[in-house]
């Protein structure tokens, strides 16, 4: 099934809201990628990062739709989908400079940001890893009786991990509420899907008896508004379902992956960010509805860019953990 | 056995295992079970029979033949407010959950500074010489030990079953609980009332003072047995049974070493890079200036376990080859 929103209709004042919220945080996330990129380049930052950067729309569009105490798993490519989920800029950061003050004072550094205040049951740096994490966080909300749903967040690579599809099948058989998010980014890694995807991706979860949908990963609106559907359909005990989402990474599998004309052509690049840009195709829209001029939107990315810039501070002049914290936190 | 036990009663080891679910399933009704033909089934080797009648099948749950996925459900389930208990049916099996369990189980709590928990536990099973061939009989334990994050546990009797899995279930981390599938209709004395067993404390099976046996899981009973043996020959062997490979009480293992001055290890893992190892070199390292010759290892062969009779019973330890290494080092 695809999904398209209807734009004829006027926005009200609760859209109007919501549009801006959602642009507003697709910016935040925009920003802090790309300063995480300067962190890197700088050599300020340990070890690699992989930039969300072009996938905005995927992590706000879903994370709009939930409650601040549903549950979301994380990839590796994940902070786009921390900081939608209510991640703080500050913490962000000093967790990926591996300091004491980071969301996991420092011993899970990108790929493994956690943090119960918001939902996030951890980024995973195993691809489909925490699909069985997921769909037991999912197990859970059923068995107690809370309401809350979880989402998967994974990319196209995990479609080739056998784990998807045993818990895929649980959940269907057991009408857990997990949605699965697949962002489709093309790419696993620095192989194109094609090469290692038979068939058709979207027939996977119908085998299993779970809704499947697509939508266009660059269009905020649209995924929040299927995100909703599904959300409610989850609540209301009818089980599991499936959301692909199109979308595209600017940059390389991480921030080191500069030359990557053997993998994808810079032709193919330059169309999606000049195109495809979630974040410049949403203030398009925005000035074209009237809702926000452009002076408006730059100083609402000159805040941004300033909470940005105190966030990194903040972390650079953090401490790191002594030396002697490296063996707690290993048993409970 | 706590002298105070008034209602001892004989259980097998595989109704101790049955009866520390049940209590636990009673006390906390966060606690679950879930695996392959556990519900109606009552689990291949009967262990679980019954529980689906008590708890019923929100919370004996039969899973499909996944053992990675439910393994994964059953760590996210943990880290949400639930107390899974997964069944591995063959410890062989294992191999299939090992990303959920190394990765994913053993990591969440370190990776997260701290901020998330995974009490979950899996049982599972150990032990050879059932002629199930090289995919059903392995013992794998000291994989699991391999992985900061996960405890260990391998019970020897039913009072011992009983009293770690109901802490296996009660702790707050991922515990890996081996059972060994030859000893499940072992019989030995359970007290009626409540009791738990701490990790971490080693149980001195038999006092001795000439030669000390470590042993665990199904190696205690051959331990025992070769320590019968070798009173004909006056010779005294202490018999002490790990309980939990880790956290593992170093202090009794050395303490009895220092006594005895001679040691044999012996585990139903394989030798090489395997339990042994990790307990001889603690011993040798702690009590290296009272030993009289070096601690002797005694494990699986390495080799696939094999199906044939005679050749499987050639690859683990028995009563008769530890009582004649016994013999050696004390000769």
């Amino acid at each position: 099934m695809s999904t398209t929103v209807d734009r004829t209709q006027t926005p009200g004042k609760a859209d109007i809201e919501l549009w801006l919220r959602m642009y507003k945080q697709m910016l935040r996330i925009r920003l802090f990628e790309e300063q995480v990129n300067q962190l890197y380049t700088r050599a300020l930052m340990p070890g690699l990062a992989h930039l969300y950067i072009g996938e905005e729309a995927v992590a706000v569009g879903v994370c709009e739709a939930l409650r601040p105490d549903d549950y979301i798993t994380s990839t590796h490519r994940g902070h786009g989908h921390c900081l939608a989920k209510g991640a703080s800029l500050d913490l962000m950061f000093a967790e990926l400079l591996g300091k004491e003050a980071g969301y996991c004072k420092g011993k899970g550094g990108s790929m493994h940001i956690a943090d119960p205040a918001t939902g996030n049951l951890g980024a995973n740096a195993i691809v489909g890893g925490s699909t069985g994490i997921a769909t037991g966080a999912a197990f859970s909300a059923k068995r107690l009786g809370t309401g809350q749903v979880a989402v998967c967040f994974f990319g196209d690579g995990a479609l080739g991990q056998g784990l998807l599809y045993e818990v895929m099948n649980m959940a269907a058989l057991w009408k857990l509420p997990v949605i699965y998010v697949c962002e489709n980014n093309m790419y696993n890694e620095y192989t194109h899907y094609s090469e290692t995807t038979a068939g058709d991706i979207e027939l996977r979860g119908p085998a299993f008896g779970v809704e499947s949908h697509k939508v266009d990963g660059q269009d905020v609106r649209a995924v929040y508004a299927i995100t909703q559907k599904l959300v409610e359909r989850a609540r209301k005990g009818d089980g599991p379902s499936i959301l692909f989402c199109d979308t595209y990474r600017f940059h390389g599998h991480h921030v080191g992956d500069i030359a990557r004309e053997y993998y994808r052509s810079k032709q193919e690049e330059q169309a999606w960010k000049t195109d495809r840009d979630p974040v410049t195709s949403m203030a398009k829209n925005l000035t074209a509805l009237g809702i926000a001029d452009s002076s408006a939107l730059a100083k609402m990315e000159a805040e941004i860019q300033s909470e940005v810039d105190a966030a990194v501070k903040f972390a650079i002049d953090a401490p790191y953990p002594s030396a002697d914290k490296v063996d707690h936190d290993i048993y409970a | 056995m706590p002298e105070t036990a008034t209602a001892t009663r004989e259980l097998t080891l595989a109704e101790a295992v049955r009866e520390a679910l049940a209590e636990e399933m009673r006390r906390d009704p966060k606690v679950f079970i879930c695996g392959e033909d556990i519900a109606e089934a009552g689990h291949p080797f009967k262990v679980l029979t019954g529980l689906v009648n008590e708890f019923g099948t929100e919370r004996v749950i039969d899973t499909p033949i996944s053992e990675a996925g439910f393994t994964g459900i059953a760590v996210g389930a943990a880290m949400t407010g639930l107390k899974p208990v997964v069944d591995i049916m063959f410890g062989d099996f294992i191999g299939l959950t090992m990303d959920q369990m190394v990765n994913q189980a053993a990591k969440i709590h370190y990776m997260s500074g701290g901020k998330w928990k995974c009490p979950m536990v899996m049982r599972t099973t150990l032990g050879a010489t059932r002629r199930s061939a090289a995919q059903h009989s392995q013992s794998l334990h000291a994989w699991l030990c391999h992985v900061p994050g996960l405890k260990v546990v391998l019970p020897s009797t039913p009072y011992d079953a009983k009293g770690l899995l109901k802490t296996a279930i009660r702790d707050e981390n991922p515990v890996v609980f081996f059972e060994d599938k030859m000893m499940y209709k072992l019989k030995g004395p359970v007290p009626a009332e409540e009791y738990t067993i701490p990790f971490g404390v080693a149980d001195i099976k038999r006092e001795g003072k000439d030669i000390t046996l470590v042993a665990t899981s199904s190696m205690v009973q051959v331990a025992l047995g070769a320590a019968k043996l070798l009173d004909e020959y006056d010779i005294s062997a202490e018999v002490i049974d790990p309980r939990t490979l880790w956290p593992l009480d170093e202090k009794t293992l050395i303490e009895s070493a220092k006594k005895t001055s001679r040691v044999i290890v012996i585990d139903e893992g394989y030798g090489r890079y395997g339990a042994t190892a990790e307990l001889a070199s603690t011993i040798a390292e702690g009590a290296f200036f009272s030993l009289e010759a070096p601690v002797k290892r005694m494990g699986a062969m390495h080799v696939p376990i094999p199906f044939s009779p005679p050749l499987e019973d050639a690859t683990v330890p028995t009563e008769k080859t530890v009582f004649e290494a016994a013999r050696a080092l004390c000769g």
